[in-house]
C-alpha cells in the first residue's frame, strides 16, 4: 500500500462517499462544537425544515465570544448590550430544544470552545473536528481533522453529521533543531506564517513535523495548530504520540479501561508513513526562531522582538509596497525602526491562541514581582484553567503585579463582549489576529507570546522577554 | 437561492490585498440571531468614520458605484474568520460576485451557499480590471467565462457540483439529506 500522510488517513477513514469529478466527497464528522455567535442561523434552518440533529452526543457547545468576563453583579451578568445577551439566551433555549450538552456561563462551565473541547477530552487523534469559527484548527494538535466552518454548514452537519469537500492538498512544515531558551510555539509559529504569508497556504492542510515540533507540550501545539489559518491554511496537524496520549489519560470524555487502551493502538497508527509525500514542503531552522512580534495589520507582517520596522520602499512590487504602506500608516509605526521601545498602552493576555495554563505560566514568570506600568488584562481559557492557574497562585501574580484577573472568554481577541481597545491605542496582545479593528475600532494589535506580552505590561513598550526573566 | 445564469454588471474595484473578514464586517455586527440586513454594516470601518457619517473617499459611497455588482478586489480577499455574515452582509448590499487572484477557503465555501459567486482569475486578466474601475463584466456560470471590459473572456475555476448548485438555485443540505442511507451505513460500519 502506498504510503499515506497522517492527513490523508484521517480523511480516508471518514469518507462516506469519495469525490467524483461531479460531486465533492461526503466526509463524516466524529465531533461539531458550537458556539453562541456562528450557531443561531442554523438552528433556525433546522426549525425552518423540521429537521431534528442528526447526533446530539456528537455535538457539544459552549458560549464564549459574547460572554462578559466579569462575575455577576446584583446577580446579573454584565453583558455589553442587550442583543449579546439574547445570542447568550438563545444557545440556551436551541441547545433546550435540541438535546446539546451545554456548557453554559450561568452554571459557570462556559470556556473559549477551543480550549474547553480539549481539556474534555472531547478532542481525539483521527477524528475529523469542525465549529463555525476559523481557529478550530487548534484541534489538529491532537492528530485530528479539524477546520472551521460556516453557519450553512453548521446546519449542515447538525442535520446529517457530514460536510460536502473537496480534498485539500498538503504542506509539510518542518521545524528542525531545538528552539532556543525563551522560544515558544507563539514564536514559531509567527514565523512560520512571515515565511508562508497570508494567504501562503490556501486550499492546503498544514502538517508539523521535526524536531522542534515534537519538543512542544500540547498546549504549544495547540497554539501552533490554532494559527494554521492565518497562513490561510483550514487546517494544521501534528502527529499524535506519548506527549498527546499522557496529556488525554483520565479526561472526562477520553475512553477509559480497555477501550484505552484500544484506542491509543489505533493512535498509534496515525502518523504520516515513512515516505509519504507533501505536495509542498517548508523547512525552518527552530534553533534560529527569535521571540516574534507583528508590526502590521495581518499576521504575516511579523519580526523578532529584535528586529526592524520594514521599509515599503525595499518592497519586491508595487502591490507589496501598498500593503506595506497601508499597514504602516494604520499602525502609525515608521519604517527602519527598531520595534523594540514602541510604547504600548494595552496587554492582553488569553483567547484560544494563548489562554491555557502553561501560557499563564509563562506571562506570571514575567510578572512575577513587578508592577504593569500599562491596562493588563488576564483571561483564562477556561473555568478549569482559571481554577488550575488559583492553585498555584498565579491570579496572585497578576493581580500584585496590578493586572486584571477576569471570568474565561473570547475577551479582548475579537472584541465582541465589551472588552475592547480605544482608537489609536496599541495592545500587544496574545491573541491571533492583528487585523485593523479587531480588538476594537481605530485600535492597533501588535501580536506576541504570552512572555512578550508580559514583558510589555512591565516596561510599557515592546521589550524582549529574554532581557527581563530570571535565569 | 435564486439560480444564477448570466451577471452583467459594472464593476467595483477594491484593490487592496488579504481584506479579512473583519474589514468585510467588524466583529460587533456579529451579535445578531438572524442574517437579515447586514449590507449596512458591509465594510463599516472603511465606509463610516466614527460618527455614523459616510466617508466620501470610500469606494461603495462614490456615486459612480451605485448599482454595480460585481466586486474586484486584491490578492486573498475573505481571509480570517469564518463568520458567514461576510457574504451575508456582500450579498444584502446587492453583489453577485468577487473576482480576485486568490479568494479565501471559507469564504469561498460560504459565498457559494449564498449565491455569491467567487471568481479567481490569473493576474494579467485581473489587473484589466483594476485599471477600468466601473468598467462592464459579464459572468457565464454555464461556460464558466467572464468577458473583461476589452472584449476578451477567460475562463474561471468553479467545480461541478458547486456550478450545478447555483445554476440550479439548489442548496447542498437537500443533496447530504438525500444520502442518510449512506451515512446510516457509515456509522453502522464505523462508529462505535
Amino acid at each position: 500500500m502506498a504510503p499515506k500522510t497522517l492527513f490523508e488517513k484521517v480523511w480516508d477513514a471518514h469518507l462516506v462517499e469519495a469525490e467524483t469529478p461531479e460531486t465533492p466527497a461526503i466526509l463524516y464528522i466524529d465531533l461539531q462544537l458550537i458556539h453562541e455567535v456562528t450557531s443561531p442561523q442554523a438552528f433556525t434552518e433546522l426549525r425552518a425544515r423540521g429537521l431534528k440533529i442528526r447526533r446530539p452526543d456528537r455535538t457539544l457547545a459552549t458560549m464564549d465570544h459574547s460572554t462578559p468576563t466579569l462575575p455577576r453583579t446584583n446577580g446579573r451578568f454584565p453583558f455589553v448590550d442587550a442583543q449579546a445577551e439574547a445570542q447568550v439566551n438563545q444557545l440556551y433555549a436551541n441547545a433546550a430544544e435540541f438535546g446539546v450538552e451545554l456548557h453554559g456561563l450561568a452554571e459557570g462551565q462556559n470556556g473559549v470552545v477551543h480550549v474547553l473541547g480539549p481539556e474534555l477530552g472531547a478532542t481525539q487523534p483521527g477524528m475529523t473536528v469542525v465549529c463555525g469559527d476559523s481557529h478550530t484548527a487548534t484541534h489538529g494538535a491532537f492528530g485530528a481533522l479539524a477546520f472551521g466552518i460556516g453557519t450553512s454548514e453548521v446546519g449542515h452537519v447538525l442535520a446529517t453529521q457530514c460536510l460536502l469537500q473537496r480534498k485539500p492538498r498538503t504542506i509539510a512544515v518542518r521545524v528542525d533543531g531545538a528552539l532556543a531558551k525563551g522560544v515558544s510555539a507563539k514564536d514559531v509559529i509567527l514565523a512560520i506564517i512571515a515565511k508562508l504569508g497570508v494567504g501562503g497556504g490556501t486550499g492546503h492542510v498544514i502538517e508539523y513535523l521535526g524536531p522542534a515540533i515534537r519538543g512542544l507540550s500540547m498546549e504549544g501545539r495547540m497554539t501552533l495548530c490554532n494559527m494554521s489559518i492565518e497562513a490561510g491554511a483550514r487546517a494544521g496537524l501534528v502527529a499524535p504520540d506519548d506527549v498527546t496520549f499522557q496529556w488525554l489519560a483520565g479526561r472526562p470524555k477520553a475512553p477509559q479501561g480497555a477501550a484505552w487502551d484500544r484506542a491509543v493502538a489505533a493512535w498509534r497508527k496515525l502518523p504520516s508513513d515513512e515516505g509519504a509525500t507533501y505536495d509542498r514542503e517548508i523547512t525552518l531552522d527552530g534553533s534560529r526562531i527569535e521571540p516574534m512580534i507583528t508590526f502590521g495589520t495581518n499576521p504575516g507582517q511579523g519580526i523578532p522582538v529584535s528586529g526592524i520596522v520594514p521599509d515599503p520602499a525595499a518592497a519586491g512590487d508595487a502591490q507589496a509596497r501598498a500593503t506595506l504602506e497601508n499597514a504602516l500608516r494604520y499602525m502609525g509605526l515608521a519604517p527602519g525602526r527598531p520595534i523594540r521601545g514602541q510604547k504600548v498602552d494595552v496587554v492582553f493576555v488569553g483567547s484560544c491562541t494563548n489562554g491555557r495554563l502553561e501560557d499563564l505560566r509563562e506571562a506570571a514568570r514575567v510578572m512575577k514581582g513587578r508592577k504593569v506600568k500599562v491596562r493588563s488584562l488576564v483571561v483564562p481559557g477556561s473555568h478549569a484553567v482559571k481554577r488550575a492557574a488559583e492553585a498555584e497562585g498565579l491570579d496572585r501574580i497578576f493581580k500584585d503585579a496590578g493586572a486584571e484577573w477576569r471570568e474565561p472568554g473570547c475577551s479582548m481577541c475579537i472584541a465582541m463582549n465589551g472588552d475592547h481597545i480605544e482608537r489609536g491605542q496599541y495592545c500587544v496582545s496574545t491573541s491571533n489576529r492583528n487585523f485593523e479593528g479587531r480588538q476594537g475600532a481605530g485600535g492597533r494589535t501588535l501580536l506576541a507570546s504570552p512572555a512578550t506580552a508580559a514583558a510589555a505590561a512591565v516596561t510599557g513598550a515592546v521589550e524582549d522577554p529574554r532581557r527581563l526573566e530570571v535565569a | 437561492m435564486e439560480p444564477i445564469k448570466i451577471i452583467e454588471s459594472r464593476t467595483v474595484v477594491l484593490p487592496q490585498e488579504n481584506v479579512d473578514t473583519d474589514q468585510i464586517i467588524p466583529a460587533r455586527f456579529l451579535k445578531v440571531t438572524d442574517k437579515k440586513g447586514l449590507g449596512k454594516a458591509l465594510f463599516s470601518d472603511w465606509r463610516y468614520a466614527p460618527d455614523g457619517t459616510p466617508k466620501p473617499d470610500f469606494v461603495l459611497n462614490r456615486p459612480e458605484t451605485q448599482g454595480a455588482w460585481v466586486l474586484v478586489a486584491g490578492d486573498n480577499f475573505g481571509c480570517g474568520s469564518s463568520r458567514e455574515h461576510a457574504p451575508w452582509a456582500l450579498v444584502d448590499h446587492g453583489f453577485q460576485a468577487v473576482i480576485s487572484t486568490r479568494i479565501a477557503d471559507i469564504f469561498r465555501n460560504n459565498s457559494l451557499k449564498n449565491g455569491l459567486l467567487p471568481i479567481v482569475i490569473d493576474p494579467a486578466s485581473h489587473a484589466k480590471l483594476l485599471a477600468a474601475p466601473g468598467a462592464t463584466v459579464r459572468v457565464d456560470l454555464e461556460a464558466r467565462t467572464l468577458a473583461l471590459p476589452d472584449g476578451s473572456k477567460v475562463e474561471f475555476p468553479i467545480d461541478a457540483f458547486s456550478r450545478y448548485c447555483l445554476l440550479n438555485g439548489v442548496d447542498e443540505l437537500g443533496f447530504l439529506l438525500s444520502k442518510q442511507d449512506a451515512i446510516a451505513a457509515y456509522e453502522r460500519a464505523r462508529v462505535a
